[in-house]
Order: structure tokens, then sequence, then C-alpha cells
């Protein structure tokens, strides 16, 4: 990518048609893309909620209207437009919740898929560099994390850690390290042999930056792609392990812990139960449209 | 061939060490203390203490410990479960047979529906039948699946009255165990209404636990198709004259099925993973919501055994998938 092209061998024209920048034809090839376009909208409205979201929430996630338990949405009957999409079984505001809940999903998302990409980096750039005992050391140990399923790993975590909202960011970034690990190693080999490393290398360039200024930009666009799809099943897994009971914990607006407390009211309120999943959803399934997009944009050899 | 099945092993041993190593570990991690938390019982009298660590030999040094350790894993004594105070082996025997069933018509339901959606949407690319697949499927990705069955539920045996909310079974019938599996049980049985009884509970459960491998699968056979579709031995076999069923059935879809087939051998461990979320809203009485009881309840004998025991499925598993593969594809096995 940032592989300087060759020279043209027709000067003539090579004055005239400038290559368009990186960025633009990522661009480009990107908003053709109509789910990807539909996904980063999605993704852009739930930030902005995040980040407003005590400003937009009509009410605080956690204040109990103990007068007004389980209304129903406005628009339906015995609904009131004070609370846009009903309350609680202990009468706290759905809508300010879910909006609060967005917050924290993206929070997770965020620290989360950071936390493991950093780690992930590091170690597949040492497994990547050393070689020999190292990397077999390096990846065996990922492979035993691979091993197990993604959730069950994370609950084998918090199990170690004890439930909550920070443990579920750690047992996830934990489950996440792996993929980050193996992605960067391979990224990392098929680049060393490159002649540009022979030549930084020559040009006396030490291992450090060799690691992180030459090899690790050329290998960003796999991880870019795997970190946006790692947020989609970031949110999900501590949605998981909310529902469970051995995530956040209430009266935290996570989404999963909303609908683990709303099941007992499955049979007579159904939005206690269909909106924090459909947030869900709608969040997973938008982060996921992105990545794609992002995959066939940056990265056209994973492109399926 | 023999060259292929030993290396395969040879991967698979230490990671299986790994992770009784990580297990091991769990144990000392734990914040607090150690004899409590494999004993249950918390501010007993010194006597007692020193007595039970020795017992579960918490005093010698810790590779030693870890050495015992595996030797009794070896051996198949993983502990007592300190709520029941059975052992853990036992439990997840009894136990297990409810999550492979399960796990089972989970797969069968994702092929049944997700193969042929996958050749549908391939063959007729670019319409709306393939764009329907596709965002089908990346819906039931992203689904999160104590959702999907909540739904499934509220729709189903809420509202229309259709099948039973948890279980297994109706408390009306009690027959012997044979196979463990209820369908097969209550089928020998001879029990008037049983074998309904079992397969009313069970399609709910499957199809939550099935919806996530259903998307796979179906994502990955339009991927894989599309591929062979390109390839010259279908245009050779086109020329030929065949029918175009003869080409799609036997030219095609052959090819197109060896990476479905691993994709269906990962998915064992996800379809364990799921079992955790779809027993535990079910009521399903199988190792997943076992496993989050135990946890819930602290048994950490439990907790440590069932990871070991469903990690060691799945490890198990993906060896015979992999060796599996080789025996299709001579391809794989002659690589490095």
């Amino acid at each position: 990518m940032s592989i300087p092209t060759p020279p043209s061998s027709a000067p003539s024209t090579a004055s005239q048609i400038v290559p368009p920048h990186p960025l633009r034809e990522f661009w480009n090839s990107f908003s053709q893309n109509r789910g990807a376009i539909i996904g980063l909208v999605v993704v852009l409205f739930l930030i902005f909620m995040a980040l407003f979201a005590d400003v937009i929430a009509p009410h605080s996630p956690i204040e109990q209207y103990r007068d007004a338990t389980l209304v129903p949405p406005m628009w339906q009957e015995g609904g009131s437009s004070k609370y846009i999409l009903g309350t609680d079984p202990v009468g706290r505001d759905m809508l300010s919740r879910l909006i609060h809940g967005a917050r924290l999903s993206l929070l997770i998302g965020l620290v989360s898929v950071s936390l493991s990409l950093s780690i992930g980096i590091v170690l597949g750039l040492i497994a990547g560099f050393a070689r020999g005992y190292v990397e077999i050391f390096i990846l065996r140990l990922m492979d035993v994390m691979l091993a197990l399923p993604s959730l069950l790993l994370a609950v084998a975590v918090v199990a170690i850690l004890g439930p909550g909202l920070t443990n579920t960011m750690y047992a996830i970034a934990v489950v996440m390290m792996p993929h980050y690990v193996r992605l960067t190693r391979a990224a990392v080999i098929g680049e060393l042999s490159r002649d540009y490393v022979n030549a930084s290398r020559i040009a006396g360039a030490g291992t450090l930056r060799l690691m992180f200024n030459c090899v690790l930009p050329n290998c960003a666009a796999p991880l870019i792609v795997q970190a946006t799809l790692g947020f989609s099943a970031a949110i999900l897994d501590a949605a998981a392990l909310g529902f469970l009971g051995i995530g956040a914990q209430p009266p935290t607006p996570e989404w999963g812990s909303m609908l683990a407390s709303a099941l007992e009211f499955i049979q007579s309120a159904w939005w206690v139960v269909t909106f924090p999943g459909l947030a869900i959803l709608l969040s997973v399934l938008a982060i996921n449209l992105m990545g794609d997009g992002l995959r066939d944009a940056l990265d056209p050899k994973l492109k399926r | 061939m023999f060259v292929f099945l030993l290396r395969r092993i040879g991967v698979v041993i230490p990671t299986f060490f790994g992770i009784t190593l990580m297990v091991f570990s769990l144990i000392h991690l734990i914040p607090g203390n150690a004899v409590e938390a494999l004993s249950g019982e918390r501010g007993m009298d010194a006597e007692r203490y020193a007595r039970l660590m020795k017992e579960y030999g918490l005093d010698l040094p810790l590779y030693q410990q870890y050495f015992n350790y595996v030797g009794k894993v070896m051996q198949g004594d993983l502990g007592l479960s300190i709520s029941t105070h059975e052992s853990v082996m036992s439990e997840f025997l009894k136990l297990f047979p409810a999550t492979l069933e399960l796990s089972l018509c989970a797969m069968f339901f994702a092929l049944l529906f997700g193969l042929p959606a996958g050749i549908m949407a391939a063959l007729k690319r670019n319409t709306v039948l393939d764009y329907s697949v596709m965002g089908v499927s990346l819906t039931g990705y992203s689904m999160p699946i104590f959702w999907w069955a909540l739904l499934l539920i509220l729709f189903f045996s809420v509202t229309l009255g259709w099948t039973p909310v948890s279980g297994r079974l109706d408390i009306l019938y009690n027959f012997p165990s044979v196979t463990g599996l209820m369908l097969i049980d209550s089928w020998l049985s001879g029990e008037e209404g049983a074998f309904k009884s079992a397969l009313s509970h069970l399609i709910l459960p499957t199809i939550a636990l099935g919806t996530i491998p259903l998307a796979v699968i179906a994502r990955m056979t339009r991927s894989a198709m599309l591929e062979v579709l390109r390839e010259d031995y279908v245009r050779t076999a086109r020329a030929k004259g065949l029918s175009r069923w003869r080409v799609i059935a036997v030219h095609a879809l052959r090819n197109a099925l060896i990476p479905v087939v691993t994709i269906v051998g990962l998915q064992v461990g996800s379809l364990l993973a799921g079992a955790i979320l779809t027993e535990t809203i079910f009521s399903w009485p199988g190792v997943g919501k076992w496993l989050v009881e135990a946890i819930h309840r602290r048994d950490y004998p439990v907790v440590q055994g069932g990871i070991l025991l469903s990690a060691t499925i799945i490890i198990v598993v993906n060896l015979v998938v992999d060796i599996l593969y080789g025996i299709i594809n001579p391809r794989i096995r002659h690589q490095s």
C-alpha cells in the first residue's frame, strides 16, 4: 500500500494521470457498498448518542419512577409521552436506559478492542520477528486460547476475575487477542521478505524501528478490518455475559443485563424484552456491515 | 498419511496440556483462598484448614500440584462438586447427552436450511433471492441468540401456544434413560405422545442454537459455490453438454462442500458456547446451564472440570475434522 509505485514507463502520460489519493481511493470503493454506508450511518448515530447521552436522554437511566412501573410505549394504550419507549419493571425510562446503554456498549467495544489489539500487535510482532522458540511458544499459547469458544473463555476469565463491567472488558480483550496475534504475525512474516524492509535494515534501522515504523503500517489493513469486526463481537459477548448475570451488574443500563432483568415480564410487557435486544442487533449488524465494506475496500485479498 | 496423522496429533497434545495448565491456574488465580474455593467452606478452624490443604495437595510446590492435577485428569478424576458432592465427571456425563442432542439437532437444522440457501444464492447471484439470503444470514450472524430465543418463546410459546417454554419433556412422562438422547429414548419407550413431547420441547432451542451456524454455513456455501462455478472444469462439464443439474450437483457442489466441511467442524465450538446461553434460557438440563450455575454458586471444581471437558471435546472434534479433511482433500495432506 505505502510501497511507492514504480515510475511509469510512459512519462508523457504519467504527468497528467495522477493516481487518486489512497484515502480517496478507499472512500470511492467503500461508498459503492450500500450496506457499508448504512452501517456507517448507524454507527455514527450510535457514537452521537453515546457522546451526548446525558443531553439526549429524557430521564436518568437509573432513576426509578415508582408510580410508573411497566408503562407501555407511548403509541400503545396506556402509554405516555413522558416515557416514549415505556418503562421497565421498576419504573426506569427504557429510552434513557437504551441511550446510556449505547455509551456502555461502545465503551466496552472500544476498551476491549484497543486493549487486545495493542497487546496482540506487540505479541504478533515479537512472534514474527523473533521466530524460533519464542514464536512457537506464543503461537501455542494462542492456540490454547483459540481452542475455547469465545464465550466459554470469557466465562472462564470472569470466573477468575469475578463479575462486573470492567472484568467483562478484560475478559473480552483476552478472548479476542489470539486473532490479532496471528494476523499480525502472518502479515509481518509476509512483509519481512520485502525489499523495503531489507533496505531499511541496511540503512541501519533498529528492530523496534523496523517493527513499528516500517512493517506495522503495512500490516494495518487486515488489523483494521479484524478490529472492526471485533468491535461487534465484543458488544455481543458483553451482552451475553450481562445476560448470564456475570457481566455488568444492575442497575448499570447494559443492554444484555437489561434483557436478563426483564425475563420474567416476557409475557406481560413485550417492550422490556424487545427493545434492548433490538438495540444489540442493530448495533452489531451495523458494525458488521461496515466491517464488510472496510474489508472489501482496504484489503482486496480478503474479499470473499 | 501416517505422517500427516502424527503431525496433527502432535499439535493437539500441547494444546490439551495448555488447557489443563489454564484450568489448573484458575483455582490459584481467583481472589481468595484455594482451600476455601475448593471446599466451599469459609471461616474454618486452623486444624481443618491444614487437613484440607493436605487433602487437596495444596501444600506441595506448584509444579507438583500441576503434575498431580494432570495425573488425576488422565484418570478421569476431576474432583467433587461443592454443591452436590458428586463427581464432576459423572455429572458431566449425565448432562452431556442433553447438550449433544441439542447441538446435533441445531447442526442438522443449520445444514438443512443453510446449504440449499447458500447454493440457491450462488446460482441466482445478484438477484433478489441472493440479496435476501445474504441479508438474512448477516442478520442471523449478528443476532444476540439469547434475545432471539426470547423472541421465539414470546411468539411461538406465549402468543401461539404451539411449543412449551422450557425443559426437555412433559413431566407426565417417565421412562428409563437408555441413550440419554430424549428423542431416541422417548421413541424406544413406546409411551404414547412421549416422542411428540420431546420433539416439541426441542424445536425452539434447536432454532435458537442453529441460527448462527445456519448463517455461517449459508454464507460459506454461497462463496464456495461461486468460486467453484468459475472453475474451468465446470465450464468443461457444461461444454460437454451435461445437464445443468448434473453440473451443479456432481461437478460443482462436491468441490464446494470441502470448505463447508471445515466450517461445520469449527462450528462445534460455537455450538457449545451457544449452548451456554440457549440452555440457560430454555432451562435445558445440559452442560452449558450447569456451567453457568456453577459460576453463580462459585462451585470451582465444576467450573474447572466443565471448561476442561468442553475444551477437550472441541479439540477432539476439530482434530477429527482436520483428519477427515485430509482424507477428503489430499492437497491438504501433502502441504507442509
